[in-house]
């Protein structure tokens, strides 16, 4: 395990590796049992039953009270196969859903598919975590695992890490003021556990251990895929060269992030703030040289009007 | 269960699968915004936001932007003031600047979501959180701003005062331009692609801001300094808030429309009537009263405007995925002949 670290850490002996999720969205069922695993292990509060008519999607968004969200995504288009998978393709279950059980049988229209994306989403767990860049208490940390958790008897609610967040995953919870996320389930770590959500996944969609090791298995899946015809099969968050420095918890997508609401190519935002210091200077500066010239031009005048 | 995702709204052509949505390009004909064909459509998941909305409320965080300025940048004109021989508009700025701070400061511990919890701001020192950096500022800013105030007030240990005075001008630039770059710091885009001028739009803003508490309070005889710093304050907000614009291609119209373009019209408008009234402040204090209260007026409106207009940019997911989708085909064309 050597997956070098931008930050210091225990020495080499004390360290634990490096974890991480490996979700496989190509293998998730959509039964939100990691949703409620996570809740029920985390003691999360409810946080609204809103009946959205976005497919089966009634959470909505990661925030404060869902630290695990399953986005469904309904297409119509051709189908790609599957390895060993029956061939649907014709098949239009909305057309057959109409029809009721009465349904002679399939009735192929227009060569399309309905295809359903499913993908659980979760924190990142950045390499480069704005959120933790930009907390000014230290609340937000670097664990052990190389996760990133809030202190809550630290967090004061100002509210920085949210916006900082280039994926909409932290949020102050209404009522309580404080910044919560996923923690990786940082006690079970402690413990020897793999967090809830991985431990409930009935698909091993979600797959948890050293985030190198679940790289090379992450490189391997991307490749059968492919090569089994899944042309849109991509990884998310894997290389650690990409604008956060890779993801603590990456994906393998069937389509391009923003249909599952990602960011395209996020990059932590303290990256440019040495620019933004460096601008700021400047303009400090500018508003000091401007007075002192305005001071400096109102004193010769003023002397001017003095001596006269 | 629909298998037509369909808009909040319903104003948009639904289409099966991903979300799309029209692009409308060349819509307003801003400097800077791209002509050339744009991406048809983008997609997003259902139209939702990519970012989390920040739950900061407007009037607080508005609040504490524009008061911060208004303390900073007072302390500079009270230093060139007091050095220069305008004892009353000195003593006016000393004084307004103690108490902007103080409202700058209760304005964000009001908008902590513990804020009893405000002193953990002072716990750590982290120079890659502006917030951090900035509430050491204000704690180096903020007593001698007061100490400047108590000593011309009350006459007591003149040459602290003078200390605390100077002091306090030398930092006071520093206080007036740190919150752009807690605005940048963010993935917001309206604020974060604007990294380079916002720091400029808030010099700018929060001189005129100033230059106006200078014109409201001095007497007609010692406006001449306040007068050229409004005018200054105006051209580099003005200058500044153009050139921002400009770099920010699609998401400028954040700026432009709706609430914050609201504000954003208000504050050109004042800004420009109170730079044309400061210009008669040294014959007329009625003259110099109204150009004080606009030049105010405007740098609030100018906080709005960048608080609203950096929400709006976070509410639609547009803003994030757009900038993001062209700058990744970008590198995947400028990669591809390599390879």
């Amino acid at each position: 395990m050597t997956d070098q670290l931008p930050w210091p850490t225990l020495r080499d002996e004390e360290r634990p590796a490096r974890v991480g999720f490996f979700t496989d969205t190509s293998v998730c069922i959509g039964c939100k049992a990691c949703e409620v695993a996570c809740k029920e292990w985390n003691a999360i509060p409810e946080d609204g039953m809103e009946l959205t008519g976005m497919s089966y999607d009634n959470t909505q968004g990661l925030g404060a009270s869902t630290w695990r969200h399953v986005a469904f995504i309904e297409q119509s288009r051709p189908a790609e196969a599957l390895p060993s998978a029956p061939d649907h393709s014709g098949v239009d279950v909305f057309s057959l859903a109409g029809q009721g059980s009465e349904a002679p049988g399939t009735t192929p229209q227009d060569g399309s598919e309905l295809r359903w994306l499913m993908s659980s989403d979760v924190c990142k767990h950045c390499t480069h975590a704005a959120c933790l860049d930009v907390c000014p208490t230290g609340s937000l940390f670097r664990t052990e695992f190389g996760t990133v958790v809030v202190q809550e008897d630290i967090c004061n609610g100002c509210g920085y890490c949210v916006p900082a967040c280039p994926y909409g995953v932290i949020e102050q919870r209404p009522g309580d003021g404080r910044a919560f996320k996923c923690t990786m389930c940082y006690d079970r770590l402690g413990a020897g556990q793999e967090p809830a959500c991985a431990k409930a996944c009935p698909t091993e969609s979600i797959r948890f251990g050293p985030l190198d090791a679940l790289r090379e298995q992450a490189e391997r899946r991307v490749g059968e895929l492919q090569a089994a015809g899944v042309s849109g099969a991509r990884l998310y968050g894997a290389d650690p060269e990409d604008g956060v420095g890779g993801d603590g918890a990456f994906f393998l997508l069937l389509d391009e992030p923003e249909v599952y609401g990602l960011p395209p190519d996020p990059v932590v935002t303290t990256r440019d703030l040495p620019a933004m210091w460096r601008h700021a200077g400047t303009a400090a500066l500018t508003l000091l040289a401007g007075a002192a010239a305005v001071f400096a031009g109102t004193g010769r005048a003023g002397k001017g009007t003095a001596r006269r | 269960m629909s298998s037509t995702p369909t808009s909040g709204n319903g104003s948009e052509p639904a289409t099966p699968g991903p979300w799309r949505r029209r692009r409308k390009g060349g819509r307003r004909s801003g400097r800077g915004e791209q002509t050339v064909v744009p991406r048809a459509e983008f997609t997003s998941y259902y139209g939702k936001p990519v970012l989390n909305i920040p739950a900061w409320k407007p009037a607080n965080i508005a609040g504490y932007f524009f008061l911060g300025g208004l303390a900073g940048a007072g302390s500079v004109l009270a230093t060139g003031a007091h050095l220069t021989g305008s004892p009353v508009t000195a003593r006016a700025l000393k004084v307004s600047s103690t108490v902007a701070i103080a409202g700058s400061a209760a304005a964000l511990i009001h908008d902590l979501g513990r804020p009893s919890r405000f002193a953990n701001m002072l716990r750590v020192v982290k120079p890659t959180s502006p917030m951090s950096m900035g509430s050491w500022l204000l704690a180096a800013y903020g007593p001698a701003a007061g100490a400047a105030a108590v000593s011309d007030l009350t006459g007591l240990l003149p040459r602290t005062g003078t200390a605390a005075t100077v002091g306090a001008g030398l930092l006071g630039p520093a206080v007036a331009t740190y919150t752009a770059v807690l605005a940048a710091d963010t993935a917001v885009p309206a604020w974060h692609e604007g990294y380079r001028e916002l720091p400029f739009v808030f010099a700018g803003s929060a001189t005129a801001a100033a230059a106006g508490m200078a014109l409201l309070t001095g007497p007609t005889g010692e406006a001449r300094a306040a007068r050229g710093a409004a005018l200054f304050g105006a051209a580099l907000e003005s200058g500044a808030t153009r050139a921002m614009e400009g770099r920010l291609g699609m998401i400028a119209e954040t700026y432009r429309t709706g609430t914050a373009g609201r504000f954003s019209r208000a504050a050109k408008g004042l800004t420009a009537a109170g730079a044309l009234c400061a210009t008669a402040a040294t014959r007329s204090r009625t003259a110099a009263v109204l150009s004080g209260g606009a030049l105010l007026a405007a740098s609030a409106c100018t906080r709005l405007a960048v608080f609203h207009a950096g929400r709006a940019s976070a509410e639609d997911p547009k803003y994030t995925v757009v900038p993001q989708r062209e700058r990744l085909d970008r590198r995947r064309a400028g990669a591809a002949p390599a390879r």
